[in-house]
């Protein structure tokens, strides 16, 4: 079993201390990098998926600039085998149709049976790149899965997609895209062992050259989408903290909502 | 005209490795082992769920050898480890300091069979090991060690009782110093270290204490009643059992003192984040001077904790013929520091310090001992003034 996992570094949302550059690009010096949560989510499936299979390999692909290696390892630490990172000066300011047809340009090199993504990404939030990605490759494309069930010998695989009232049961033919969300299960801690083994697993590097991508059709000068301006939410009031008895906590946050008018 | 023939980069700093492994331990620390820190203080139970965490995540497998499935880290990151567990809950961080203590005589001076009969479930945590040294009327002073144990045919045949046991009622393997010589004029070596598998017939756990602090780690008083071990449980050989433990207590005492510092950089955390949230006479209670200073010096004092702690690791990991002092110098200097920026925390808690709706009440409580257990303090002072002194004549 072969799975592909997306994986995207992004800041920290615990850090708070991102700041933004002079073109409204995340100053990635200002923030610690993480794997994006809802790919964890997906790594973890597919962790366990290799597990119960007793056999399989999981790769980590990634497009990224030059420090996302440290964050790979994370991945690696828990069990993924290897990374591939996809970097090029080139794609600088690319917009989320440019990191699909790169994505998607990477994954042609690769053999695969499924490939995993998050749902979104924290930090964009634009949640659209794995199905473009479906869509350039032709793939299946089954999103919001709370469950990935994959029958190798038929060559299928199921999940559950979450729905406004429940599930849906999907089925698509290998290979297939799925995207998933932490209904799939918490990630796993890194083992240390994992953490120290993960020091030597390979991570190759690919340019746009290597995938067969020319410059000029990534990166800024085509990008579809342009930050014009980011602003801070307005500041909220002062947090008031009630300390006590749960009592008579509860009694202070009664009469916080009886002097609103709330109940 | 001076010649360069080799130029390194001095550095002062921890490897990534160790930053990596440093970094992991912290976060399961913080989401995994901080939320259960007050209940087992208040249940004063020996948190199993935990122990499985540490073994399912490899840092029980930290002090042992690869060869024997551990990681075969060096003292100074199994100090790491043992810091950053303590942050959050001195127990938990008691849990790897002991596995590391109890198995270090078996490491030193364990025959490569013994050491592959014993460590692999160690280093895989399946099995807890426990360090049995002190007797109710022989503590700083092992000459009056009264446990004896008897050579019969191949076996020897322990008799005697223990007392403050860590993990004594929970272990597996049970590290046993006993008398093998009584001739008083044997001195040093009197003594003879032993490896006792539980269950055993003639072994009982006779109580566990009621203590005031780590009261989610049980101390046992043990009773050896006859117990049988074979003649190859011996670690050396009879005689060098005094000379083993005090080995011991150059490895060990370093993890002590990394729980100090973890217990007061634990409170100075607690502390600062109280003093920018409490607001008193319309500012927050940290922007009062007497109360920043108390903060900026129980940071400088758990900083200069640290510091003495990991430079003792290096020093003792090199193989310094200094390492008895280094040992006694860190966990001396991080008991007291842990102390004081336990009491000061409570102090910057006011009232709130004082109950157990928050932590530092339970971490000035869990700072006692580390003045007091594998060395009081003033044992600490005496190993020091030792090595500056030498011996008079």
């Amino acid at each position: 079993m072969r799975i592909v996992v997306l994986v995207k570094p992004v800041p920290d949302p615990a850090s708070a201390g991102e700041r933004l550059d002079a073109d409204a690009r995340l100053d990635r010096a200002s923030v610690p990098a993480v794997v994006n949560g809802n790919d964890e989510f997906a790594l973890e499936a597919a962790l366990k998926l290799i597990a119960t299979a007793g056999e399989g390999e999981i790769t980590l692909l990634s497009m990224a600039p030059t420090s996302a290696p440290e964050t790979l390892r994370k991945g690696l630490a828990m069990g993924a085998h290897r990374g591939v990172h996809v970097t090029d000066p080139a794609l600088v300011g690319s917009c989320a149709v440019s990191t699909a047809t790169v994505l998607a340009a990477a994954l042609r090199k690769l053999e695969y049976d499924m490939v995993f993504a998050g749902i979104e990404a924290s930090d964009g939030i634009g949640g659209i790149v794995p199905a473009a990605v479906a869509a350039h490759l032709g793939l299946p494309f089954m999103s919001y899965a709370a469950a990935i069930e994959p029958d190798m010998a038929a060559r299928t695989v199921q999940v559950r997609r979450i729905s406004p009232t429940g599930y849906d049961l999907l089925e698509a033919p290998m290979p297939a895209l799925i995207a998933g969300t932490q209904a799939l299960g918490e990630p796993r801690y890194p083992s240390l062992k994992g953490i120290m083994a993960a020091r030597n697993k390979e991570i190759v590097t690919w340019s746009l050259a290597d995938i067969g991508l020319d410059a000029g059709s990534v990166g800024t000068a085509v990008a579809t989408t342009t930050v014009l301006d980011i602003r801070m939410p307005p500041a909220r009031a002062a947090t008031e903290i009630v300390r006590g008895t749960p009592a008579e906590g509860a009694g202070r946050i009664v009469d916080f909502l009886v002097e609103r008018r709330i109940i | 005209m001076p010649i360069v023939t080799e130029l390194t980069m001095p550095t002062y700093r921890l490897t990534e490795e160790q930053t990596l492994l440093r970094d992991a331990v912290r976060t399961l620390a913080d989401e995994r082992v901080a939320p259960r820190a007050a209940a087992i203080d208040k249940e004063e139970a020996f948190p199993q769920d935990l122990r499985e965490l540490l073994a399912a995540q490899d840092i029980l497998a930290l002090p042992f050898p690869e060869e024997h499935g551990g990681i075969g880290a060096d003292l100074l990151t199994v100090c790491l480890a043992i810091e950053e567990l303590s942050r959050a809950c001195a127990t938990t961080g008691l849990i790897l300091a002991v596995q590391a203590l109890g198995a270090l005589p078996l490491l030193m001076a364990g025959t490569p069979e013994q050491q592959s009969r014993w460590i692999p479930r160690l280093a895989s945590g399946e099995h807890l090991i426990s360090f049995a040294l002190t007797e109710a009327e022989a503590g700083s002073d092992a000459s009056g060690i009264r446990t004896r144990a008897v050579r019969e045919g191949d076996d020897y045949v322990i008799s005697g009782s223990k007392r403050f046991i860590t993990h004594g009622s929970v272990a597996d393997l049970i590290t046993v110093f006993a008398v093998t010589d009584p001739d008083p004029d044997a001195g040093h070596r009197r003594l003879s270290c032993f490896m006792v598998e539980l269950p055993a017939t003639g072994f009982e756990v006779a109580r566990l204490e009621h203590k005031m602090g780590i009261r989610g780690s049980p101390t046992a008083e043990l009773a050896f009643d006859g117990v049988r071990v074979p003649a190859d449980n011996l670690i050396g050989t009879e005689g060098d059992g005094f000379r083993l433990a005090m080995a011991t207590f150059d490895r060990s005492r370093p993890g002590i003192a990394a729980q100090a510092v973890g217990i007061a950089q634990g409170a100075l955390e607690a502390a600062t984040e109280y003093a920018k949230d409490r607001r008193q006479f319309g500012q927050r209670v940290g922007d009062f001077q007497m109360v920043g200073a108390m903060l900026a010096d129980m940071d400088a004092a758990t900083e200069g904790a640290r510091q003495l702690l990991y430079k003792a690791c290096t020093e003792i990991e090199a193989g310094s013929p200094d390492s008895s002092r280094w040992a006694a110098m860190c966990k001396l200097v991080a008991g007291d520091a842990a102390m004081r920026v336990t009491t000061d925390a409570v102090q910057v808690l006011g009232g709130y310090g004082y109950i157990d709706e928050f932590p530092v009440e339970r971490m000035m409580r869990d700072a006692k001992i580390t003045q007091l257990y594998e060395g009081t303090k003033q044992i600490q002072r005496l190993v020091v003034a030792r090595a500056l002194l030498g011996r008079d004549g």
